[in-house]
C-alpha cells in the first residue's frame, strides 16, 4: 500500500498505485472471508467457562454456523485461541508456550472475566487478565457469558478480521520463542 | 454413639506421667465429636481408631490445617475420620508449633492421606515424616513462602512469565490496581 | 548333496525358538498428557511411563487452576463466599452452595424453613442430575460416540434454562443463603419443570440405550480402572465411585439433611468397581434424583423462605425502610457481615461426586477464619496413579473421565 505517498498531501497516487492498490484490497477482502468463516479453534479450556464453552458447541448454541466448529487440540493446527476460564500463575507460562505455538495468522479470544481481568480471584494465584501476558483481540466478559454472548464476540472477531489487512505471504519475521509479544 | 468412642478414647490415652495422649473431648453441635490429640501419641491414636472393632474408622475423608496466628502453638492439624461401617465419625485436632512444625504421616495407617498432607505442607509448611513423596501440591516449584499462612499477604503474586505493564486506567481487582505486581 | 546334509544344514541355519520369541528390548517412554488437553478436563497433568501401551506408572501434576478459594474466602464476609462457592464444582453449583449454608447454619445453629429446605433440596436434585448428565456426555465423547455429548448438553440446558427462571444464573446460581434460600419459585415454574424432567429423562433414556449395551462403549469401560471395596475406603473414595466400588455408603441415608429422611428414594450400589459400574452409577442416580424432584414438587408448602433472625438473615425491604430495627440490621449485615458465633464445624453433605464437606473455622466476626473445602474428586484423583498401575494408556481417558474429577472442587 503506498502509505509513504500518503504522508506527502501533495502528490496524488498514480493510476498504477491505484490498480495495485486495488489488487491487494481485493486479495485482502478475499482472505479476510475465508479466514473469518473458517476458524480453527483451540479451546484452551481451564474453568467454569469451559461448560459454556461446551454448550457453545452444541446443538443449540451451534458454532457451526460461524465456521468455526473444529476444535484443534494442537497448537500448530489451530488459529483461534480461545482462553476459557481462569488462568493461573502456574498455567500461565503453558499458555505463553501454546500461544507462541500457533502459528500467524492468530487471534486470541478471552472467554470470561477470569482470563480478560482475573475475575474475582485477585489473589496470589490467578494472573489478572491474561492481556498481561498475550495480546488479545476480543474480550467477553461474564461469569460465565451466556452462550449467545460468545456468540456476539465470536462475530465482532470476524468482523475484526475482515477488516484486517490479509496477504498471500506475511513477508515478517516468524516470531521466535520467547520474544515479547507482537503489538497488534 | 460416638461419645462412647471419645470417652474409650481418653481412658485409654489417660497418662499422668508423659500428659495425656488425648484431651478436651466434646460432642460438639450435630453430632461432631472433637478430640484434641497430643503430636506423641498420633500416629497410636490412629492406628486405635482404625483396627479397633468398636471404633473401625476405615476413611480419612478430610485432613486439613488452621492457622491460628498469634496463639501458640501456631498450627493446628485437623483428622475428620469417618467409619462407614458403624456410621459414625470423629474430628482429631493435634496442635503443631511453629518453629518444629513437623507430625508423622498417617499415610501408612489411611493410603488417601498422602495428598491431604501434601497439601498442608505446600499451604502451611507443616511437613510429614515417613511420607513417601513430599512435595508441594498446587503451587509450582519456585513459589517461596505457603500461601495459605496469615502471614502472607492475599495478592502475594510470584508470575512465572513476565508480565506486560497493564495502564493504570484500566481497573483491576477489587481493590487499586498495584504497579508491578 | 544327500538329504540328510540339507536337513543339518536348515537345523543350524534356523534359531532357536527362545530367541525368536523374546521380547525386543525397549526403553519405557514419557508421555505427557496436559495440563492444556482436551481429556485431562482442563487442568490436571499426567505424565506417564509407558512400557509398551502398558502404563509403568503415572504421575499426577495438579494445581493448574488453583485460584486460592481459601484465601478470597477469609478477606469476604460470611455472605459474599456464596459466589466463590458456586464456582467450585461449576457443574452442580447449587449442591456447594447448599453445602456450604449447612455448615454455617450448624455453627450458627440456625433453623432453616421447611420450604427453603424442600427447595435447596429440589434444586440440588436437579444439578446432580446436570451433573451427571455432563460426566456421562464426556465420557461418551471421549470415546467418540459423540451423539451422546449433544444429547445430554441438551438435556443439561433444558435443566438451566428451568434453573435461569429461578436463580437468574444458568451456571453459577448463587441460590442458596445463610438460613434460606433467595428467592422462592416463579409462576407455574413447578409445572414448567415437570415437563422439562419428563424430556430430561426421555433424553437420558436415549443415552441409556445408545451406551450401555453398546458393544465398544462395554469393551472400553469394563474390568477398566477396577477399585476393590477396601481399596476404595482406604484411598478416601466417597460418593457413586465409592458406592460402585461396593460400599453402601451415602450421606444422604447414613447422616440425612434437608428433607431426604422424608423422601423415599434407592442407593443403586455396584458390584465391579470399574469404569463401566462408575458410568451405571450415574444413570441410575439420575432415575432417583428424578423420582425425589416430583416427591418434592408433591409434597412442598408454601411458606417462608428465611427465618426471621436479623442477625443473620437480611430483613425485608418494607421493614428495612420502615423500622429503625430493620434498618440497623440490614446496615450491620451489609457492611460487617454475618457475626458467626466462634467455634469450628465440619458440614458434610452429599454432593453430585461424593462427599462435599466444609470445615469452617469462625472467629466471631463477620469474616470466615478458615473455610476448608473437603472436594469430593479430591480422593478419586489422588489415587488415580494406584489405579492406573498396569493398565492400557487407552484406558487412562475413560477412567479419568468416571472419576468425575471437576478441576474448580480439586484444586480450589
Amino acid at each position: 500500500m503506498s502509505t509513504e505517498l500518503d504522508a506527502i498531501p501533495s502528490i496524488i497516487p498514480t493510476r498504477r498505485d491505484d490498480a495495485v492498490g486495488a489488487l491487494e484490497k481485493m486479495v485482502s477482502k478475499g482472505l479476510g472471508w475465508a479466514r473469518k468463516y473458517s476458524l480453527f479453534q483451540y479451546p484452551f479450556v481451564t474453568a467454569c467457562c469451559g461448560m459454556e464453552y461446551m454448550t457453545l458447541a452444541a446443538a443449540r448454541y451451534d458454532l457451526d454456523r460461524f465456521g468455526a466448529a473444529l476444535p484443534r487440540f494442537s497448537p500448530r493446527q489451530a488459529d483461534l485461541l480461545m482462553v476459557v476460564g481462569t488462568i493461573n500463575c502456574k498455567q500461565a507460562p503453558v499458555l505463553r508456550r501454546v500461544w507462541e505455538s500457533i502459528s500467524e495468522p492468530k487471534w486470541v479470544v478471552a472467554f470470561g472475566v477470569c482470563a480478560s481481568s482475573g475475575g474475582f480471584y485477585d489473589n496470589y494465584a490467578t494472573v489478572q487478565g491474561i492481556d498481561r501476558i498475550i495480546p488479545v483481540d476480543v474480550y467477553v466478559p461474564g461469569c460465565p457469558p451466556r452462550p449467545e454472548q460468545v456468540l456476539d464476540g465470536i462475530m465482532m472477531l470476524q468482523a475484526k478480521i475482515q477488516g484486517q489487512h490479509h496477504t498471500f505471504t506475511e513477508g515478517k519475521p516468524l516470531p521466535v520463542l520467547g520474544q515479547a509479544p507482537r503489538q497488534r | 454413639m460416638s461419645k462412647v468412642v471419645i470417652d474409650a478414647l481418653v481412658e485409654r490415652f489417660r497418662d499422668p506421667v508423659k500428659g495425656d495422649g488425648v484431651t478436651g473431648a466434646s460432642v460438639g453441635p450435630g453430632g461432631d465429636d472433637v478430640a484434641f490429640v497430643a503430636r506423641e501419641r498420633l500416629l497410636e491414636v490412629c492406628q486405635l481408631l482404625r483396627d479397633d472393632p468398636a471404633m473401625q474408622f476405615n476413611m480419612a475423608p478430610y485432613i486439613t490445617a488452621v492457622d491460628y496466628l498469634g496463639q501458640t502453638p501456631r498450627f493446628e492439624v485437623v483428622y475428620n475420620l469417618l467409619s462407614t461401617a458403624l456410621n459414625h465419625r470423629i474430628r482429631l485436632r493435634v496442635k503443631v508449633p511453629e518453629e518444629d512444625a513437623v507430625l508423622p504421616s498417617v499415610c501408612g495407617i489411611w493410603r488417601g492421606a498422602n495428598w491431604f498432607e501434601r497439601y498442608c505442607f505446600d499451604m502451611y509448611g507443616i511437613s510429614f515424616t515417613g511420607h513417601p513423596d513430599l512435595r508441594r501440591l498446587y503451587m509450582y516449584d519456585e513459589f517461596v513462602g505457603h500461601p495459605l499462612r496469615k502471614d502472607y499477604p492475599l495478592r502475594g503474586r510470584q508470575p512465572l512469565v513476565t508480565e506486560l505493564e497493564v495502564p493504570a486506567e484500566r481497573f483491576r481487582g477489587p481493590g487499586p490496581a498495584e504497579r508491578g505486581e | 548333496m544327500s538329504i540328510e546334509v540339507k536337513e543339518a544344514e536348515k537345523q543350524e541355519a534356523a534359531p532357536r525358538a527362545s530367541v525368536l520369541d523374546a521380547p525386543l528390548p525397549s526403553k519405557r517412554m514419557l508421555v505427557n498428557l496436559g495440563p492444556s488437553h482436551p481429556a485431562m478436563h482442563g487442568t490436571a497433568r499426567a505424565v506417564v511411563e509407558l512400557e509398551g501401551e502398558n502404563i509403568a506408572s503415572c504421575k499426577l501434576d495438579i494445581g493448574f487452576l488453583h485460584r486460592g478459594f481459601e484465601k478470597s474466602c477469609e478477606n469476604v464476609t460470611w455472605t459474599q463466599v456464596f459466589p466463590y462457592t458456586d464456582r467450585l464444582n461449576y457443574v452442580s453449583s447449587i449442591m456447594n452452595n447448599v453445602g456450604f449454608a449447612l455448615a454455617v447454619e450448624k455453627l450458627c445453629k440456625l433453623e432453616v424453613p421447611e420450604r427453603a429446605q424442600y427447595l435447596r433440596t429440589i434444586t440440588s436434585e436437579i444439578h446432580r442430575v446436570c451433573d451427571h448428565l455432563t460426566l456421562v456426555g464426556a465420557l461418551g465423547l471421549e470415546l467418540g460416540a459423540m451423539t451422546v455429548f449433544l444429547y445430554a448438553i441438551e438435556g443439561r440446558d433444558l435443566l438451566w434454562d428451568r434453573l435461569t427462571e429461578l436463580c437468574g444464573a444458568r451456571l453459577t446460581s448463587n441460590y442458596a443463603r445463610i438460613g434460606g434460600v433467595s428467592r422462592d419459585v416463579p409462576e407455574g415454574w413447578i409445572e414448567k419443570t415437570t415437563a422439562t424432567l419428563d424430556r430430561v429423562v426421555a433424553l437420558r433414556d436415549e443415552i441409556d440405550a445408545l451406551l450401555t449395551r453398546n458393544r465398544i462403549f462395554v469393551d472400553r469401560t469394563r474390568g477398566v480402572g477396577v477399585v476393590s471395596r477396601a481399596d476404595a475406603l482406604d484411598l478416601g473414595f466417597t460418593g457413586p465411585c465409592l458406592r460402585a466400588s461396593g460400599e453402601p455408603y451415602d450421606v444422604r441415608k447414613a447422616a440425612p439433611y434437608l428433607v431426604y429422611d422424608r423422601l423415599d428414594f434407592d442407593i443403586p450400589v455396584g458390584s465391579a468397581g470399574d469404569t463401566f459400574d462408575r458410568y451405571l452409577m450415574r444413570i441410575e442416580e439420575m432415575k432417583q434424583s428424578d423420582k425425589m424432584i416430583r416427591q418434592c414438587f408433591r409434597d412442598m408448602a408454601p411458606g417462608e423462605l428465611v427465618p426471621r433472625d436479623f442477625r443473620y438473615v437480611l430483613p425485608p425491604k418494607p421493614e428495612v425502610y420502615g423500622t429503625i430495627e430493620g434498618l440497623m440490621a440490614h446496615f450491620k449485615l451489609i457492611m460487617e457481615g454475618i457475626q458467626v458465633p466462634a467455634g469450628e464445624a465440619y458440614g458434610y453433605t452429599e454432593a453430585a461426586n461424593g462427599e462435599l464437606g466444609f470445615y469452617l473455622v469462625s472467629d466471631g466476626g463477620g469474616r470466615p477464619y478458615k473455610i476448608g473445602l473437603r472436594a469430593p474428586g479430591w480422593p478419586m484423583l489422588a489415587a488415580l496413579p494406584i489405579i492406573l498401575k498396569g493398565a492400557l494408556l487407552a484406558d487412562l481417558v475413560p477412567t479419568f473421565d468416571s472419576i468425575n474429577m471437576i478441576g474448580g472442587e480439586v484444586e480450589q
